[in-house]
């Protein structure tokens, strides 16, 4: 790994503190292009959409204000309820999963193997590669007479499914999607975490005879346990978001039955044109993705407790 | 090697197999979806290796017309929207790492979170205003959302890792902090330019959100086009898998070629909590 992954903010802070001292402002304009642009894409329109969600605003029709009645409008609306259901189902599902696999796969890919450079490559094409070209062929794959996933069932013998065509294995399938498109991320932060554990806890475990499964329950596990937060934190992030996937094979439906909070939106703001509504979700999306942030937060610093109590 | 060395090897080699193998087949199957005609697609048992390779598939797209303009689309809004993000993304990290103002990548941050819907509907606004919807300015514009936190963000780490010394001495010498920025810190930076743009570039190319709503027939990127073939031109496989292929091809050959700077780019982003 390059020098980017051992940046070290608090060395450059005290090499940089003297300087700052001697000449403070002199900074600055290198900063202010990029705060213009800031601005402009991110701060404008997150006041706007603020001031929106408070607006009966619709393209084409004049914009009243209306206060918090978008807001209380979500709060009986049973398809942004079902919405939210969805949107968790799906988001827990693709953190735990791909934590998992991505775990698994960071173990094997510490080790040491000829062509492991280009593997690494091979196994990270999958999140690289243009959503909407993979989604595209994910449906083919899925298609239930001509697919190629329910041939490959039908050779360990298990009978034809309907996937994506189904309400009730829709969510289920898209999960396996974003799985195997995101399972690399988590490998890639896990095998960093993996690159920084010393090496003598292992050669005790050795001389102590403790088993495979030993060593990863009680040796690796704790030690990468800061990164695999960090990848379920990014994970949740991104799976609350999933847009693309979801758009491009089944644009929520059968039905409502895949329709998360992002698609959601997308109809209200721009298949029906009601921004003002569209901003009241947008706004109460972000909440929530910060208030799931926050919930993980508290519950890694419980656990940090729980440890900590139990080893006194 | 002892048997259980041996043993320890297969079991090694199964492993990385096995974790390799969705990607590999997943790939390998768009390939012969991508190469076989009607009759071999609709085929049950799937056939994976076909007995007529449809090349036709490809022609078909690259030929067609309208294929040139998206691809020209795409290679326009995702120049762009790199190249004015290394502008004013590079210098901006660099006076953040120098300033040391830590608390301003949390602007970052919340842009990391924000969906990136809640960005277009304000902005959609904006541009009808102004009159830009029909022309690729929106589209390039709305790519800075993608763009310049990415490179903002991997500016900002790398420039705390290069060596000050350099600099303070060019400054002592009586060099302006332009000067020591064009001359000194920027050649330093090359790699992490590099890393920047690589990202920026592939997140750009793969953005299909921001192209659904901002882009009209003549507008349209490859992702979109792809995504419109779908749903109204196309309705045979082979044809439509070459079209994704086609699409994501440039990023595929990228991530193998570059994929150590990738792997560098992505992992310092995320262990920096973005």
């Amino acid at each position: 790994m390059s020098a980017l992954t051992q940046s070290t903010p608090a060395a450059a802070s005290t090499e940089a503190a003297p300087e700052k001292e001697l000449r403070p402002p002199s900074y600055w304009p290198f900063v202010v292009p990029a705060l213009v642009v800031v601005l402009a894409i991110i701060i404008f329109p997150w006041v706007f959409t603020i001031w929106m969600s408070l607006n009966e605003w619709k393209v084409g029709s004049p914009t009243t204000f209306v206060g918090f009645s978008n807001y209380l409008r979500l709060t009986s609306d049973p398809r942004f309820l079902e919405a939210v259901g969805h949107t968790l189902v799906y988001t827990v599902l693709s953190v735990v999963l791909p934590l998992i696999l991505g775990t698994l796969s960071a173990v094997v890919f510490h080790q040491n193997f000829a062509g492991r450079g280009f593997l690494r490559g091979v196994f990270i094409m999958p999140m690289m590669a243009t959503p909407v070209a993979i989604a595209l062929v994910w449906t083919m794959m899925f298609h239930p007479q001509l697919g190629v996933l329910n041939y490959l069932l039908s050779l360990v013998g298990i009978p034809a499914q309907l996937w994506v065509f189904h309400p009730a294995t829709v969510i289920p399938s898209l999960v396996l999607v974003e799985t195997w498109q995101w399972t690399p991320l988590v490998m890639l932060i896990v095998l960093g975490g993996l690159a920084a554990i010393p090496t003598e806890p292992y050669e005790s475990a050795q001389i102590d005879g403790a088993s495979f499964w030993q060593v990863f329950r009680f040796i690796t596990l704790p030690l990468i346990m800061p990164f695999l937060f960090i990848a379920g934190m990014i994970r949740m992030i991104d799976a609350v978001k999933s847009f693309d996937i979801i758009f491009a094979i089944t644009q929520g439906g059968p039905g409502s039955a895949s329709e998360t909070i992002n698609i959601y939106l997308y109809s209200v703001a721009f298949t029906y044109y009601d921004l003002g509504y569209g901003s009241a979700i947008a706004v109460v999306f972000f909440l929530l993705i910060v208030l799931l942030a926050a919930v993980m937060l508290y519950a890694r610093q419980r656990m940090l407790w729980t440890e900590i109590a139990s080893g006194a | 090697m002892t048997p259980r060395q041996i043993i320890g090897k297969i079991g090694l080699w199964l492993s990385v197999l096995v974790i390799v193998s969705p990607a590999i087949l997943f790939f390998l199957w768009m390939l012969s979806l991508s190469l076989k005609f009607e009759v071999d697609n609709a085929a049950y048992p799937p056939v994976f290796f076909p007995d007529h390779i449809a090349w036709k598939n490809y022609a078909d797209v690259l030929a067609s017309n309208r294929f040139l303009t998206y691809f020209i689309n795409s290679l326009v809004v995702t120049g762009s929207a790199t190249v004015l993000a290394l502008m004013v993304g590079v210098p901006a990290g660099y006076g953040i790492a120098r300033m040391a103002a830590h608390k301003s990548a949390i602007v970052i941050l919340i842009a990391r979170i924000t969906p990136g819907l809640s960005y277009l509907i304000p902005l959609f606004l904006l541009f009808q205003w102004l009159g830009l919807l029909g022309t690729l300015v929106p589209q390039i514009i709305i790519h800075l959302v993608v763009t310049v936190p990415i490179v903002i963000w991997i500016m900002i780490g790398y420039f705390e890792t290069t060596p000050m010394e350099l600099e303070e001495a060019a400054l002592i010498d009586g060099a302006g902090r332009w000067q020591v920025f064009r001359h000194v810190a920027l050649p330093i930076a090359k790699p992490g330019i590099a890393v920047a743009f690589i990202l920026a570039v592939i997140f750009s190319w793969n953005n299909f959100v921001f192209g659904i709503v901002l882009a009209g027939r003549e507008t349209r990127t490859l992702p979109v086009a792809v995504y419109n073939m779908i749903s109204f031109d196309q309705l045979s496989w082979g044809p439509l898998a070459a079209a994704a292929l086609i699409v994501t091809f440039p990023v595929l050959l990228l991530t193998v070629l570059a994929q150590r700077q990738i792997v560098a780019g992505l992992t310092a982003g995320a262990v920096k909590g973005g």
